[in-house]
């Protein structure tokens, strides 16, 4: 099977969301890497070092600078004659463009793949992860989008593609980027961060949040999270949010403070190697997931915490 | 402008699914039934728009069993103006929904379709992405403010890295994220306003979309069970474990 990847990419470097992609599009067959952006060399040349790529297509044009699914599907499509698969990372940018190139394909996508068990058969998720369905493609081709923390990360090192210009319809016409409020933060980010310390509504504010669950991510060099409740409370933006819509996250350690445990925010932290909680209330559900409980109040155990660490 | 809102009947999320013992799936007897909560959004941002002016009749759609009715009147006493369910009791994948929705929006030709960005039930996250397409019109996916103006919408989207903003033309597909409203409850006056309100009935075949899936479920298991670790009394103890983890 010959497959096709997003990648994503800042024009300069290539998204660690990218690397599993690369490993799930392996299990299927043959992976070429698609870079499309504008001045996008670096990032192209990025690509063809990933492990296991075997051929970089590189589309630099201005309409595909900020991976607007109206251009970039179109792009897609025009390059799917010779490919069986088109893969993604089910990051927002995937989830974006992904169901864009499946229905002018007329194919059924697969959402959210956590294994390919051969052929065209594959595990998701359902069910905010209270189900694991176990579903086969019909159809010619496939659409995938990839679960980046079910799937080890292809090294970024190592490979040696080469890299071929390829061109698509350009602009639609439809739609244009006007801007993005990123979070800038040294902070390391929450999907590849290797522990993550998060935050729940019981952190009252967003003054308070800081206070209480800056330091300790600072001391344990942690990326920041947040339950879907304090994201709307508005204590920290919405990329903070960890659950079954926000971002799936996998650390080797998660510490839950003040978070009760839906089975939404469940649904987006389970799979961490080792789970903390703090809570105040020890029938809180997050208990019965976690590996290590303390209960107390968060206000005066996450300084004591800090301080002793 | 008229704005074309799908719901979709689901389990409610309060509800902790159940897989059924024979693994085909998960059970969906007695339970708690609900609108998809992303779809809420989608009518409360249609209301606003209503009530703004920028609109003038919104249509909720769904497609689903005779029981998706109580969603559409759902829809309606929240305050959308009519609704067309198209009934079948076979299970209706992403791909086939756009199709259905696709025709349904050739007729009405409305300004806007605003879906949730994905159902609770079975994640897919894709309806809206697909309904686009197929239309040839631009999206705004995982909207957190929606601003129409003239004849164009601007939509502030939560990406991964925090958010971004495009301009769409019009006509064009919105999908809604968490912060873009909170949606109202229906008043009991305007639950049995939306009893009066024209629902029509048709079927996927009236629309000549066929619905057979594309995707066969070999088996639905439950996950791995974690199981509940320790308690640790005190700090200290914590941070004992914490050290004995390597971390601290």
């Amino acid at each position: 099977m010959n497959t096709l990847v997003w990648v994503e990419h800042d024009n300069a470097s290539v998204k660690d969301a990218t690397l599993a992609t690369v490993t799930a599009a392996g299990k299927l067959g043959d992976v070429t890497a698609l870079v499309a952006g504008s001045g996008c060399d670096a990032a192209a040349d990025a690509a063809a070092k990933i492990a296991g790529v075997s051929k970089v297509l590189k589309a630099d044009d201005a309409a595909y600078a900020n991976a607007l699914a109206e251009n970039v599907a179109p792009l897609i499509v025009s390059l799917m004659g010779t490919y069986d698969a088109f893969v993604a990372p089910a990051t927002t940018t995937g989830k974006n463009i992904a169901p864009r190139v499946a229905a002018l394909l007329d194919v059924m996508q697969i959402s959210d793949i956590l294994s390919v068990e051969g052929g065209k058969t594959f595990t998701r998720p359902i069910y905010a992860g209270n189900a694991i369905a176990t579903a086969e493609s019909s159809d010619a081709k496939l659409v995938i989008t990839v679960r980046g923390t079910a799937f080890e990360k292809a090294s970024p090192e190592g490979g040696s593609a080469s890299v071929e210009a390829v061109s698509g319809p350009g602009d639609s016409g439809l739609s244009s980027f006007v801007g993005s409020e990123l979070a800038k933060s040294e902070r390391p980010e929450l999907t590849s961060a290797k522990i993550i310390v998060s935050g729940g509504r019981a952190l009252k504010d967003a003054a308070t949040f800081q206070d209480v669950i800056f330091p300790l991510a600072d001391k344990l060099g942690a990326g920041v999270g947040a339950s879907r409740a304090a994201v709307d409370a508005g204590y920290v933006p919405n990329d903070y949010q960890v659950g079954q819509t926000g971002k799936i996250v996998a650390p080797e350690v998660y510490v839950a403070i003040g978070i009760s445990g839906a089975i939404q925010h469940l649904a987006g932290m389970k799979d961490s190697k080792a789970i903390i909680a703090i809570n105040k209330d020890e029938e809180a559900p997050i208990f019965q997931v976690a590996d290590i409980g303390l209960v107390g109040d968060l206000f005066k155990v996450v300084p004591e915490l800090t301080g002793k660490l | 402008m008229k704005i074309l809102v799908p719901v979709k009947r689901v389990i409610d999320y309060n509800v902790k699914p159940r897989v059924k013992s024979d693994g085909t799936g998960v059970d969906l007897a007695n339970v708690k039934m609900s609108m998809n909560p992303f779809d809420e959004i989608s009518v409360e941002e249609a209301i606003r728009l209503k009530e703004s002016g920028r609109a003038e009749e919104i249509v909720a759609v769904s497609i689903g069993p005779a029981k998706a009715q109580e969603t559409l009147r759902t829809a309606l006493a929240m305050g959308a103006d009519r609704a067309i369910l198209v009934e079948t009791d076979d299970e209706v994948e992403p791909l086939a929904v756009a199709k259905i929705l696709k025709a349904i929006a050739d007729e009405e030709q409305p300004g806007l379709v605003i879906l949730g960005k994905q159902a609770i039930d079975d994640d897919s996250n894709q309806t809206g992405q697909m309904l686009a397409a197929l239309l040839g019109r631009p999206q705004g996916t995982f909207a957190n403010e929606v601003t129409i103006e003239g004849d164009s919408v601007t939509v502030k989207r939560e990406v991964d890295g925090g958010l971004e903003t495009v301009k769409l033309s019009l006509p064009a597909v919105i999908t809604t994220d968490l912060r873009l409203n909170e949606p109202r409850y229906a008043s009991l006056p305007n639950i049995m306003k939306a009893k009066k309100k024209p629902l029509d009935v048709k079927t996927p075949g009236d629309y000549g979309v066929d619905i057979a899936p594309r995707l066969k479920t070999h088996k639905v298991a439950e996950p791995p069970v974690r199981q509940a670790g320790i308690k640790v009394a005190d700090i200290d103890e914590l941070v004992a474990k914490l050290k004995d983890m390597g971390i601290a």
